[in-house]
């Protein structure tokens, strides 16, 4: 036990980050005028119909849906227009290569917050408000410097050897790409992946400014529209908020390695 | 990075006018142009466009409909310059700042180096410490401003049962305390993030320096500022990177939380300039201010890229031209 005061310092921090989803989960199992006379016990009685009523509920999961329907055309696009650009950045030598990749890089810098205000205007009159291809595809758009980065670099590592017998053999340079090089890079493409789904998935600002009528909102949206209508209602709308983190948990402890991986190799590389 | 072992096709090269040799280069350049293409199309108009449109609009007085015609040339800056709200978004954007390179990331530090030892349920830390990264803002908020609620939320009842009650009370209700309380669910929600980054560094340094510090008789402390600080150094840098451009363009969380309240006392840039894009209708000056927001990452990115990440990045924004 000579470690105590390092386990004490973890334990500390531990409560402040689990404490709040803790909290969360508990209070959700209570009604709300037990919640203010019983903070911080065991709910007694256990309360359910929080949690049911929002499982129950047809606006949450349609949210579910539209969050998923989102992340993974979001994804699909990104990653796949990135594969392609991202093979000639890494094995293709031409004029001008290195300037339209610094241009990708520099894409980093944007945030959604600078280009939000023409982006509105462009997508009024193409006529994409409440339209899920207005999120889908500026989202995929802004994903395209991080996953052209992460894929270039992994793509230099594939042998040149690889490729000349690939040529040789009578592969078209498309051939080898798909045939030869995604395979190859499966890792690669699942951390690209993972990374744009999460960013998908949390992204708030487009989907607020796009989805005027509920039909299509995302569950960020859903959960802020939740609090504004049930103000009162904290039990409720904690059941909500905890009902609304567990697919973003569920699929951090999945897709752990790969989030944690291509974050670090991201930040480290780009 | 060396780009002569991966140059398969090289097209500049290729340079013999022999017909065949001219039909594959033109094969090439097809292969080149159809790959990028999508990218670029992509790219373009759904970023680089916007991007455009929002400069040539910083220059007009316009409501947001209609075509721009009250041309003021430089105008909505001098009056972003004058604009209390604005300047104010400037000095809490500082104080985000400083907040998150003194106190965030030297907490997430000194908790990568803890997790960094062979402590027992080491992963399970590091795996919930993570956790809240990957919540979403908007969520993120409405859990804290139920947490925080003044007076009757559970923090305060927290405080209050251990004597504490003068530190909290307040949270996002009022002016003076709103900017410290959403830094600190900026340090719940990210500081694992960089912890996270710390790590990596901290497993990419060779145990045998620290045993031969170790030797020559260097200290517990000694050998974290003399050899694991140092050999850190590109990580620090490339994290104080993130949170500084990531405390520029703070929007999410404020906006869920406080809308920039009470009286702008926790608006951010971005926060003024959705204010004046999409509730006030001049969107010619909320396009001065996302320029202006850009304009501040951009020059930051640059300076530092080339003073204080310059021995670690090679690529990215400016030494572009040494690289080909």
């Amino acid at each position: 036990m000579r470690r105590l005061p390092q386990h004490a310092i973890l334990w500390v921090v531990g409560i402040f980050v689990v404490g709040p989803l803790i909290y969360g989960v508990i209070s959700g199992f209570k009604s709300t005028a037990q919640l203010s006379t019983n903070m911080f016990g065991l709910p007694s009685p256990w309360v359910t119909s929080n949690y049911t009523a929002v499982l129950s509920s047809g606006a949450f999961w349609r949210q579910i849906f539209s969050s998923t329907l989102i992340a993974v055309a979001t994804t699909v696009i990104a990653v796949g227009v990135s594969a392609l650009a991202a093979f000639v950045f890494a094995r293709f030598a031409f004029r001008g290569r290195e300037v339209v990749f610094t241009l990708f890089t520099m894409g980093l810098m944007f945030p959604f917050a600078v280009a939000i205000l023409p982006l509105f205007v462009l997508l009024r009159s193409f006529d994409l408000l409440d339209n899920p291809l207005g999120v889908i595809l500026p989202q995929a758009a802004f994903a395209l410097p991080l996953t052209i980065i992460v894929l270039r670099g992994f793509f230099r590592t594939i042998p040149a050897e690889l490729e000349e017998a690939a040529i040789i053999d009578g592969c078209s340079a498309f051939g080898f790409f798909w045939r030869i090089l995604l395979p190859m890079a499966r890792p690669a493409l699942g951390t690209v992946s993972v990374l744009a789904i999460v960013t998908s998935w949390n992204n708030y600002l487009l989907p607020l400014l796009v989805f005027n009528e509920p039909k299509w909102w995302t569950i960020p949206l859903g959960v802020q529209q939740f609090q504004g209508q049930y103000a009162a209602d904290t039990a409720r709308i904690l059941a909500y908020v905890v009902a609304a983190m567990v697919p973003a948990l569920a699929f951090y402890s999945v897709a752990e390695r790969q989030l944690i991986g291509g974050l670090t190799a991201g930040a480290t590389k780009g | 990075m060396t780009l002569a072992a991966t140059r398969p096709v090289d097209v500049a090269a290729a340079s013999a006018p022999t017909p065949s040799r001219g039909r594959r280069r033109l094969r090439t350049w097809a292969t080149i142009v159809s790959f990028l293409l999508p990218a670029l199309v992509l790219f373009s108009s759904l970023v680089l466009v916007p991007i455009g449109v929002a400069l040539y609009l910083s220059l007009f007085k316009w409501g947001g409909f209609g075509a721009p015609t009250d041309f003021v040339g430089l105008g909505n800056f001098t009056r972003m310059f004058k604009d209390s709200v604005f300047l104010g978004d400037l000095w809490r954007g500082f104080l985000l700042i400083l907040f998150s390179v003194g106190i965030q990331l030297p907490f997430a530090l000194a908790m990568a180096v803890l997790l960094n030892q062979k402590l027992r349920g080491r992963a399970i830390y590091r795996l919930l410490f993570f956790a809240p990264y990957v919540l979403s803002e908007a969520i993120t908020g409405v859990l804290f401003s139920m947490l925080l609620q003044p007076g009757s939320g559970p923090a305060d009842h927290l405080l209050g049962s251990v004597g504490l009650e003068s530190l909290g009370g307040k949270w996002f209700a009022d002016g003076s305390t709103v900017l410290v309380t959403i830094f600190v669910v900026i340090t719940w929600k990210y500081f694992g993030f960089h912890m996270m980054l710390y790590l990596a560094g901290l497993q990419g340094i060779p145990t045998e320096i620290l045993e031969a510090a170790s030797i020559d008789g260097a200290g517990a402390w000694q050998r974290f500022r003399h050899v694991t600080l140092p050999l850190l150094g590109p990580t620090i840098r490339i994290s104080v990177f993130l949170s500084v451009i990531g405390a520029i363009q703070l929007f999410d969380l404020v906006w869920v939380i406080t809308r920039g309240g009470p009286t702008h006392a926790s608006e951010t840039m971005a926060v003024t300039m959705f204010q004046f894009g999409f509730k006030r209708f001049e969107v010619g000056y909320a396009s001065a201010i996302s320029v202006a927001i850009l304009g501040i990452s951009l020059v930051f990115a640059l300076i530092y890229q080339r003073f204080v990440m310059r021995r670690d990045l090679e690529g990215a924004v400016t030494n572009m031209r040494a690289r080909r």
